[in-house]
């Protein structure tokens, strides 16, 4: 008999791992620097520093002198570390996503009144392309924002809005929900502000009363629930997912309300 | 040379010569007005710097007093020359006086405007050699070590600490970079002052101060040595404090300034006469400095849809030239700005860019144009984005622009790390290099795709024009014409830093810096 790698083709989901050509070959690439000069010292220094992150056989693929003692390098590796895809859990927020005639027709039947929805990018946040995504009229990539939507009176204040503001609006148009579009995180800067921004809501006593929801590429659910918020849209959002959580939230809500 | 595009010279003309009276016509309500931010920059000229004890700057103090006192019409080179007479102290002795409350400049007896002008003339001369000598600098290290060829490789650093920018903006140049432009950190075009001193902490970019570009351009003096190639720096002449920065970058030899009211007003909602009488000043200075000003009409885009609206970058680009040309810049000092930023999965979206950049470049030829790269459009997926910043660059080489600001693979997931710069560089490298001549050695075929998107685009722009000369200006920005946004009038921010100016106003460098004086 000869000695025959038995080859799994099958994934076992209870330990998963990366895969490149071959089920379980752990495959990973990856590029960094180093702020070391460029050498046969340098690329042994990366494969070190692979072999510490759980790689097997790190290997340099590339390796470019950067000038200033740095150098850069992709590599590829083995991952021989496995998780357990049984049993992850992740909080998503949980909707039957609406498009925007469903959304239009789910006011008309369930709420019978006009939505208005409050939203700005806060802070010093200058970025208002999440939050013109969503609720401009022209939306994104062919999703129309909220502005679109009829029955929902979409309020867009813009970039660098200061909390205290944001407030103010959502109290003068008698808000149902209050939009957060955040972009700029470097330095956690958002998570400051938008904790801010729920304290001075619960100050006013309105945070009960408007479902807050923030959104933009490096918010989570998770993140969003954490910090206070009802709900938080991540990258790939558009103006029907926030539109059919909101409405569905409201319903909810009412409902609860008069039982 | 005969256009590419088969564009009409007619209509080119015609948008032109809207342009220039839309121009002229806002030059009319400039020319009324004074604001805070522009007398600090007299102030900041005559070499008022420094700040009291609770960091405000001695600009803003006198200002501020003149302004409470009721009589900032008058200018305030006139009280600083009034006080020079009367006081025989410099002027930032008189600034330090009036910040520890020890002399009122508005209570002194009176000297004629004349009296005044004379007294300040040594001084305004003194500053003006002094960035004439920058100016000579510049030329100097150009003639001695050389510098890129164009289009220009223009990369941003942004780590909120000026020592560590030094250490990227060093990196990328010695990888290619020719400009290094310091991303300001996030609010800062809302204040109204200048902070001081070198500073290490900032969110998605450093604070503009006087010392932070002095610690820049040195460290790109010493690179450019290194390198053999002279290393340009750019920041921003924009927000509240437009020329104040203006005459900071001149004093520390800036070479290329953001600076575009329109920007301002849509995406900083900054009030429109504010920034438009704020705008007239610092174009006057980045002009007699030899600094290439950027405009921002590649923010449109971002708003607004890059193939609807890109008549409207077009008609902003002939406003922006002509507001250049009443403040005397040279062609070669305009970065009109563009972009390319229209969806990626749009079919022949490639053609339509190629169409708007040959376009721009035809209607603006000794321009040097700003060619900003795809954002909007960048996904995370960094190895596709990479892919699209080559299509970016294909088209720049194509299309002869001259300050290539290179897209990031990772532009839509953070400021750019080291690698990413270098990865940019390569890029636009490798395609500039192997496409150098493409543009000389091909021509569109007649009636063709190409050449009727640029023909449309002028034909709207040249509508456009003419549509905001009957509005004027003013009425067009609040009904939302560029990038979809609307601003009033009277709204937004600084419109209380705007005052008429009385009839014995005046601004010792404006004469003086439109006639050129060396």
């Amino acid at each position: 008999m000869t000695n025959k790698t038995i080859v799994n083709t099958q994934v076992d989901l209870t330990k998963v791992k990366p895969y490149g050509d071959t089920m379980n070959d752990g495959m990973v690439q990856m590029a960094f620097t180093l702020p070391v000069p460029y050498g046969e010292e340098a690329s042994e220094a990366a494969k070190q520093l692979m072999k510490k992150m759980g790689f097997e056989e790190p290997a340099v693929v590339y390796s470019k002198d950067m000038g200033g003692g740095f150098t850069f390098f992709t590599m590829y590796g083995k991952c021989q570390h496995t998780v357990d895809f049984t049993a992850i859990k992740v909080t998503k927020v949980d909707v039957d996503v609406m498009d925007r005639v469903e959304c239009q027709q789910y006011i008309e039947d369930n709420i019978k009144r006009e939505v208005v929805i409050v939203g700005a990018c806060t802070g010093t946040d200058a970025h208002t392309v999440g939050i013109d995504a969503i609720m401009n009229m022209k939306g994104f990539h062919g999703h129309f924002g909220l502005e679109r939507y009829k029955g929902i009176r979409a309020v867009n204040m813009g970039s660098q809005v200061p909390n205290e503001v944001l407030i103010a609006k959502a109290i003068e148009e008698k808000a149902d929900a209050i939009l957060v579009s955040q972009i700029v995180t470097q330095k956690d800067v958002h998570i400051a502000n938008m904790t801010n921004l729920v304290e001075l809501m619960e100050a006013e006593g309105i945070r009960d009363k408007v479902i807050l929801v923030c959104g933009g590429p490096r918010i989570s659910h998770e993140l969003a629930q954490e910090l206070g918020f009802d709900a938080g849209f991540g990258a790939h959002s558009y103006a029907e997912d926030v539109a059919s959580y909101v409405l569905t939230e409201l319903v909810k809500r009412n409902k609860a309300a008069q039982k | 040379m005969k256009s590419k595009l088969n564009l009409n010279p007619q209509v080119i003309d015609s948008a032109r010569d809207c342009a220039a009276r839309i121009a002229e016509s806002m030059q009319e309500f400039i020319d009324k007005h004074t604001t805070v931010s522009t007398e600090r920059t007299i102030l900041r000229l005559l070499g008022i710097d420094g700040v009291d004890e609770v960091e405000t700057p001695l600009p803003n103090v006198v200002v501020d007093q003149l302004k409470d006192a009721g009589v900032l019409s008058r200018g305030a080179a006139y009280w600083i020359g009034n006080a020079m007479i009367q006081t025989e102290l410099g002027p930032q002795e008189i600034a330090e006086k009036m910040s520890a409350g020890e002399l009122d400049i508005t209570k002194l007896p009176l000297a004629s405007r004349e009296e005044a002008e004379a007294k300040l003339l040594p001084v305004v001369m003194e500053t003006l050699k002094r960035i004439n000598e920058q100016t000579q600098k510049r030329e100097e290290y150009i003639s001695r070590i050389g510098e890129g060829r164009k289009p220009y490789l223009y990369v941003i650093v942004a780590t909120g600490n000026i020592y560590e920018d030094v250490v990227q903006a060093q990196a990328a140049a010695r990888q290619g970079a020719d400009i290094i432009a310091v991303i300001r950190t996030t609010a800062q075009s809302l204040l109204d002052y200048v902070p001081y001193g070198p500073t290490t902490e900032g969110f998605g970019g450093t604070y503009a101060t006087q010392e932070n570009f002095r610690i820049m351009r040195k460290a790109l003096d010493d690179v450019g040595e290194e390198v053999g190639r002279y290393i340009r720096l750019c920041n921003y002449s924009s927000g509240m404090c437009m020329p104040e920065i203006a005459a900071m970058g001149a004093i520390e030899r800036l070479d290329v300034m953001l600076n575009d009211a329109l920007y301002g007003i849509l995406f900083r909602d900054i009030n429109m006469q504010r920034t438009l009488v704020d705008q007239f000043f610092s174009r006057v200075i980045i002009g007699y400095s030899g600094i290439i000003f950027n405009s921002g009409e590649d923010n449109y885009l971002t708003t607004d849809d890059a193939y609807e609206a890109a008549h409207t970058v077009l008609a902003s680009q002939f406003i922006n030239e002509q507001f250049a040309v009443l403040a005397n810049i040279k062609e070669e000092q305009m970065g009109l700005g563009h972009a390319f930023e229209m969806d990626p999965t749009m079919e022949n979206g490639f053609l339509y860019e190629l169409s708007q950049a040959i376009m721009a470049k035809e209607i603006f030829p000794k321009a040097n144009l700003k060619y900003m790269p795809p954002t909007k459009f960048m996904t995370g997926n960094i190895f596709k984005g990479h892919i699209q910043d080559a299509l970016f660059n294909m088209i720049a080489v194509w299309s002869g622009q001259s300050l290539q600001l290179l897209g990031m693979l990772t532009e839509a997931i953070h400021t750019p790390h080291m690698q990413d710069r270098y990865l940019s560089i390569e890029n636009a490298q490798y395609i500039f290099n192997n496409a150098r001549d493409l543009g000389s050695e091909v021509e569109f075929k007649e009636d063709g795709i190409i050449q009727k998107r640029a023909q449309f685009v002028l034909e709207e722009a040249n509508k456009l024009l003419h549509a905001i000369e009957e509005e004027g200006l003013f009425r067009t920005i609040e009904q939302g014409k560029f990038g979809g946004v609307k601003r009033a009038r009277d709204g937004g921010k600084g419109l209380e830093g705007v005052c008429v100016r009385d009839e014995n106003y005046f601004n010792p460098f404006i004469p003086l810096m439109m006639g050129g004086v060396r």
